[in-house]
């Protein structure tokens, strides 16, 4: 039985495969200073972001990748990579004027721009590739001061935010992939609470690659000033392609004095195919820092895609009495391999953080969480409590666990629980005599296991992860 | 078989009885094993409208592999034999089919869903069957009225349903539990597979009232059971004993006292004197 099941997971196709015929402007493959400076021409930088750039460029070419992680990576060649692509069409500034093609593909995927202005009250600033296409809602927001837009725009019109605080929880030189995106990423989001203000509405942006061979570098920074909030969504798709894809993002967010900060993500690249042919590479570098004193971070996250997932989560827990939480559902199937997890550094006193972890591994595909609760020795009463489940199907998947605890104060409560389990035939069958089929049966019982996680989203991104757990494990069970 | 009783004894496949009503479930000269080993041996069984079956057993006879083999559990294997259910053959339906069809199997070991809670369980169940049925998704409206007029029947606690599928039930919460289910499914044939097993007294009547309350013209049930005790409230038309794979005595309710009082060890001694 757990052999058909295994087998009809293996037949499941991602179903957001598909590419849309847009014209884009791309600039030749390779990397190097020029390229770089090419990048920041394109968007008409100023000097000071160049310059960072190619600080960034000239530390990456002293680095190596990663090899700790429990990935097996292709070797890839960073020079035949195309590190730019834009839709070539100038920004539209309503709907009629964007490209009929790509209203048409946020349909396919469910994303109707109109109705979702019209209906969810969400802002949505939707990246094709590298450049915002759309920005909505800009007017409702600006009217509270808080500044929701491209990164590019940010850079244009508050160039001083943004150079106080790109890089100051990520720095160019923290990793690898970090490295890279700071000297080459080509857009992304941009999102600044003023002091006091409660942000009335889900931010929300949905990515989308869509260029052949294009690798995606998207930054984002977000700044939630003393006493706000704010609640931000990101989620993508990716349609199906042979290449492999170099997707390597930085997000970075500052929770200043008595502020809070919720970020969900419900992230659906292309995972490759059946044979474990193509697929995305998804090195993200995403951190946050509670700065100030009572502030709170809280990062959810619905991981079915990529073919490969490197993503820490993590937060610095700076200020006193600052709290972080990470929710995390990981779903593996085909030859797909996850590492993630959390890093969780607590520096100030009565901190706390919470770690969620459920992980479920289908097919050949190989499931880790890694995670690490550092306590620093002024971190009086620290407290940490951290749960990590995995959730087998079939018997050619793998789940790891890679918990580090480094506490150097003799106050701090650390604590850690870690279950497995396998789909019980038995689970399946009862659902079966209830009509319910195998696949079906599947959704509810991994839904439920990740009920938890999932009741962590807002609501509409909630009702798309169930459907999109269901769909990634289809015919799992059988 | 016995020739001396005949007024307990029947063959039930009897061209006398097939003239009586249109069967609903007809087993004819049924093998069945799992992991290589065959547990029934031919086994034949006619069930009408209206009917409550009474199978019962020494421990191994096969009482529970028959409900497995049934509802199509995939760690038995069919080898012989035919199964006709509402004049369909039931042996080429897969398990959730069989359920749509209108087969339900109270289990004797009623497994945990943790997560899922018994509301999102029940409504997708009864939305799975409408659909096989061609029917609408039952509203929101209907289906509450539906779960509150079940959970009386089966005198269940509110809190059950709001709480993941058996997940921290009592033994006897759980049997309660899928009588509530058969009840919201309402199927034309239910298999209580040692249903009686772990309860007590109160549970018991319970669970019995239930089973009685669902009895129609139109609907039977087979109920497995080691033990008379349950059949003191749920009274069946027929009682048959299943010893080594097969049916080997029939009768009405009386043959499950003798059986109480004088034990299995002479049906035994009658099969293996048997020519």
């Amino acid at each position: 039985m757990a052999e058909d099941i295994l087998h009809e997971v293996t037949q499941a196709d991602y179903k957001y495969g598909f590419t849309t015929d847009i014209e884009t402007d791309i600039i030749p493959i390779g990397l190097n200073e020029d390229v770089v400076r090419l990048i920041s021409a394109k968007k008409n930088e100023p000097d000071w972001l160049l310059e960072y750039r190619l600080k960034a460029y000239r530390h990456w070419t002293t680095m190596k990748m990663p090899e700790w992680a429990q990935l097996k990576i292709p070797e890839i060649d960073y020079q035949s990579i195309s590190y730019y692509a834009a839709p070539r069409k100038n920004a539209p500034k309503n709907l009629d004027e964007v490209d009929p093609e790509l209203l048409n593909t946020f349909n396919k995927l469910g994303i109707p721009l109109e109705e979702q202005m019209a209906l969810s009250g969400i802002a949505v600033d939707a990246v094709m590739d590298s450049v915002s296409v759309k920005t909505t809602f800009k007017e409702t927001l600006a009217e509270k001061g808080i500044i929701f837009c491209s990164f590019s725009e940010a850079v244009e019109h508050h160039p001083d935010l943004v150079r106080k605080y790109m890089g100051s929880v990520v720095p160019h030189t923290d990793n690898f992939y970090a490295a890279l995106n700071t000297a080459v990423f080509s857009d992304g989001s941009f999102v600044y609470i003023p002091k006091g203000v409660r942000c009335p509405m889900e931010l929300s942006t949905y990515f989308r690659i869509n260029a052949m061979n294009t690798g995606q570098f998207e930054r984002t920074l977000i700044v939630a000033d003393e006493d706000s909030y704010v609640s931000y969504l990101e989620g993508c798709t990716a349609p199906m392609r042979d290449e492999n894809q170099l997707h390597a993002a930085i997000v970075e967010i500052v929770v200043q004095k008595n502020a809070e900060v919720k970020y969900s993500t419900v992230q659906n690249w292309y995972p490759g195919d059946k044979e474990g042919k193509g697929g995305v590479y998804n090195f993200v570098t995403k951190r946050g820092i509670c700065k100030g004193d009572n502030s709170k971070l809280s990062w959810t996250q619905v991981e079915t895609g990529s073919a490969i997932t490197w993503k820490y989560p993590s937060c610095i827990l700076q200020g006193d009495n600052s709290s972080a939480e990470f929710y995390s559902v990981a779903v593996t199937n085909h030859h797909q391999q996850a590492d993630t997890g959390t890093k969780m550094i607590h520096l100030g006193k009565n901190t706390s953080s919470h770690i969620l972890s459920k992980g479920i591994s289908a097919g050949v595909s190989n499931n880790s969480y890694r995670g690490l609760v550092r306590v620093a020795a002024n971190a009086e009463n620290a407290r940490n409590f951290s749960q990590c489940d995995s959730l087998l199907l079939g018997d050619k998947c793998g789940a790891h666990t890679f918990p580090y605890m480094e506490v150097n104060n003799d106050s701090a409560v650390v604590e850690h629980e870690a279950t497995t389990s396998k789909i019980n035939e038995d689970q399946i069958f009862y659902c079966n005599q209830r009509g319910i089929s195998t696949e079906d049966a599947v959704g509810l019982i991994v839904n439920g296991y990740a009920k938890e996680v999932i009741n962590k989203l807002p609501m509409e991104f909630a009702v798309e992860a169930q459907k999109l757990l269901q769909i990634t494990l289809e015919g799992s069970v059988g | 078989m016995n020739t001396t009783n005949n007024n307990q004894s029947q063959t039930l496949t009897s061209p006398l009885l097939e003239r009586l009503g249109e069967a609903l479930l007809t087993i004819k000269n049924l093998h069945a094993n799992i992991n290589g080993k065959e547990i029934l041996k031919g086994l034949d069984l006619t069930v009408r409208p209206g009917e409550i079956h009474a199978i019962m057993g020494p421990n191994g006879a096969g009482k529970s592999t028959l409900a497995s083999v049934l509802t199509g559990n995939p760690a038995f294997e069919v080898t012989h034999g035919s199964v006709t259910f509402q004049g369909k053959d039931l042996l080429e339906l897969a398990p959730e089919q069989r359920a749509n069809e209108g087969i339900f199997l109270s289990f004797q070991y009623p497994v945990e869903i943790p997560g899922v809670s018994m509301v999102n369980f029940m409504r997708t169940a009864i939305n799975e069957q409408r659909k096989y049925r061609g029917l609408d998704q039952i509203s929101a409206t209907d289906f509450l009225r539906l779960m509150r007029e079940k959970k009386e029947l089966v005198e269940m606690d509110n809190k059950l349903a709001n709480r993941s599928v058996n997940e921290g039930f009592s033994g006897g919460e759980k049997k309660r539990n899928e009588i509530f289910q058969m009840a919201m499914l309402d199927p034309s044939l239910s298999i209580l597979d040692e249903t009686d097993s772990g309860l007590d007294i109160d549970a018991l009547r319970i669970v019995a009232n239930g089973v009685n309350k669902l009895k129609r013209p139109n609907n039977a049930s087979i109920v497995i059971t080691h033990y008379q005790r349950l059949l003191d409230y749920i009274i069946p038309d027929f009682v048959h004993v299943l010893y080594d794979g097969k049916i080997v005595k029939s009768g009405t309710k009386d043959l499950a006292f003798e059986l109480e009082e004088r034990g299995y060890d002479w049906i035994k001694q009658e099969v293996e004197e048997a020519p």
